[in-house]
């Protein structure tokens, strides 16, 4: 039993690796970006719009209320890369629902990654809002007593993140295999359901998640620029 | 569970490109759709408001416009009671005016009537009495009346004063026309002697005469000179009668039992 599909290797050459995490993520990204593409290809801007643009565009307003209601004021700036997030957890998880579908999630390689990229997304947007002073300062609040404590912060709760997300999606797999091979009937299929639900809310528990952590290095800056504005 | 240090690269860069496709493919276009709806969305809104703003300014104007019509209407309806009653008052001011010139005017007639059927019941008095005298004179004494009344005529002439005289003299000296004798009845050449001898007589001087007749006189004589009248008439001495006995008492006077003296000068 594989316990990450980082272990099933179709193609390898040296250090370079094509696995099914990786095929699997491809896969998921080409359904994303295709899908779209072609919803996307003809929006209409007047009252009468199809179900499909009807449904993006319900995700994709609900996406930008989370961040606004989160405290970003400007969601359109995060919602690139929280909205990616959140889309691509949620549909590699719900993904459970094929037989034989081994989310990339599931792999600590893939949650290490997205860990890295809001790792590296929190410094990227609170440079590109308050400089590279105003960012560094943010680490000696409040007081530079707590600037070792918040650089252990900064690696912990990514390391937090990426295990998190690895150990739910990795146990309700392995949950399902176990129990399949002690009761193969209704069983696993409750689990499934269960692992659907768990998938979503670990999808919005990551990119909410990272989302704070913007917040963090974003918001207290607003407030400044803000007064500063008013006077 | 281990970690693919490649898988973990390549992820990172499937999540950087997922991350840049998925904004050229769905965030933009949808926040983008989203946006201009937003905008239509508003511009409609305004473009209603702004409607229902003119709508409002013209149901003000013409509610305005209304009241205008409505207070223009009434003082339009006053005026035209006001004008109205005016003309009411002035119509019925004119036709109690007319109405009281038409009594005026009847009363008038009737008072006309009157005096007519007066006239007429004492002309026809005084033919009668004319006549019955006339008679009674020609059965018992066999005296006609023109014949007494040319001798009461001359026989006033003569016993008249010299108060009564002068201004018939006067009258007559002022201008020496022809005198002018009128009767009620042709005067016999006997009888026109007779009265040409009285008034020469009166007069001291024979005059020149001119005979007419008359029927109003009713047996009775006047005598003419320069506007100064002498007459006696039946008529005369009905009237005199006549206000003899409408007097209260009854009581007659000689002077207007028949004889009167006239001065009507011109």
């Amino acid at each position: 039993m594989n316990f990450s599909s980082d272990q099933v290797i179709f193609w390898q050459y040296s250090f370079v690796t094509i696995n099914l995490t990786l095929v699997t993520t491809w896969g998921i990204m080409l359904f994303m970006v295709v899908g779209s593409a072609l919803i996307t290809r003809n929006l209409k801007t007047g009252l009468h719009i199809s179900r499909w643009q009807c449904a993006l565009e319900l995700i994709v307003t609900g996406i930008n209320t989370q961040i606004e209601e989160v405290g970003l004021s400007k969601p359109s700036t995060y919602i690139g890369f929280i909205g990616t997030l959140f889309l691509f957890i949620a549909i590699a998880n719900t993904g459970i629902i094929f037989p034989g579908y081994q989310p990339p999630t599931g792999s600590l390689s893939t949650t290490v990654a997205l860990s890295l990229c809001v790792f590296l997304a929190v410094p990227f947007f609170g440079v590109k809002k308050t400089g590279v002073l105003g960012y560094l300062k943010t680490y000696l609040e409040p007081t530079f007593i707590m600037l070792p404590f918040n650089i252990i912060s900064d690696i912990t709760r990514t390391l937090a993140l990426a295990v998190r997300l690895f150990g739910n999606i990795m146990s309700g797999g392995m949950i399902v295999g176990i129990l399949l091979s002690i009761s193969p009937l209704v069983f696993p299929v409750l689990m499934n359901l269960l692992g659907l639900l768990t998938g979503l809310v670990q999808a919005y528990i990551f990119s909410i998640l990272a989302t704070v952590y913007i917040v963090a290095v974003v918001s207290k800056p607003d407030k400044q620029v803000q007064s500063v504005e008013n006077q | 569970m281990h970690i693919n240090w490649f898988t973990v690269i390549a992820q990172a860069l499937n999540f950087i490109l997922l991350v840049w496709l998925m904004k050229r493919f769905l965030y933009t276009p949808i926040l983008d759709a989203i946006d201009q709806r937003e905008q239509k969305i508003k511009a409609e809104l305004s473009e209603a408001n702004a409607q229902k703003a003119d709508a409002q300014k013209e149901k003000d104007a013409f509610q305005q416009k209304n009241k205008d019509f409505d207070q223009q209407k009434k003082a339009l309806m006053d005026m035209a009671v006001d004008q109205v009653q005016t003309e009411r008052r002035t119509l019925l001011e004119a036709a109690r005016q007319e109405a009281e010139g038409l009594q005026v005017k009847q009363q008038k007639l009737m008072k006309e009537a009157q005096h007519n059927l007066q006239n007429d019941i004492a002309g026809k008095a005084r033919q009668a009495v004319f006549s019955i005298t006339k008679k009674a004179l020609a059965n018992l004494a066999s005296v006609g009346l023109e014949d007494q009344t040319v001798a009461v005529f001359t026989e006033r002439l003569h016993h008249l004063s010299p108060v009564e005289k002068q201004p018939f003299i006067d009258a007559f000296q002022s201008d020496k026309k022809p005198i002018e004798v009128q009767s009620a009845f042709e005067l016999t050449v006997k009888q026109q002697a007779a009265i040409k001898t009285a008034v020469t007589n009166l007069l001291g001087l024979e005059p020149d005469f001119v005979f007419k007749t008359n029927a109003d006189l009713i047996s009775g004589i006047d005598l003419q000179s320069n506007g100064f009248k002498l007459a006696w008439s039946v008529s005369d001495y009905l009237t005199a009668l006549e206000k003899s006995s409408s007097s209260p008492n009854g009581t007659t006077k000689s002077k207007e039992k028949g004889e009167t003296i006239q001065h009507a000068v011109n």
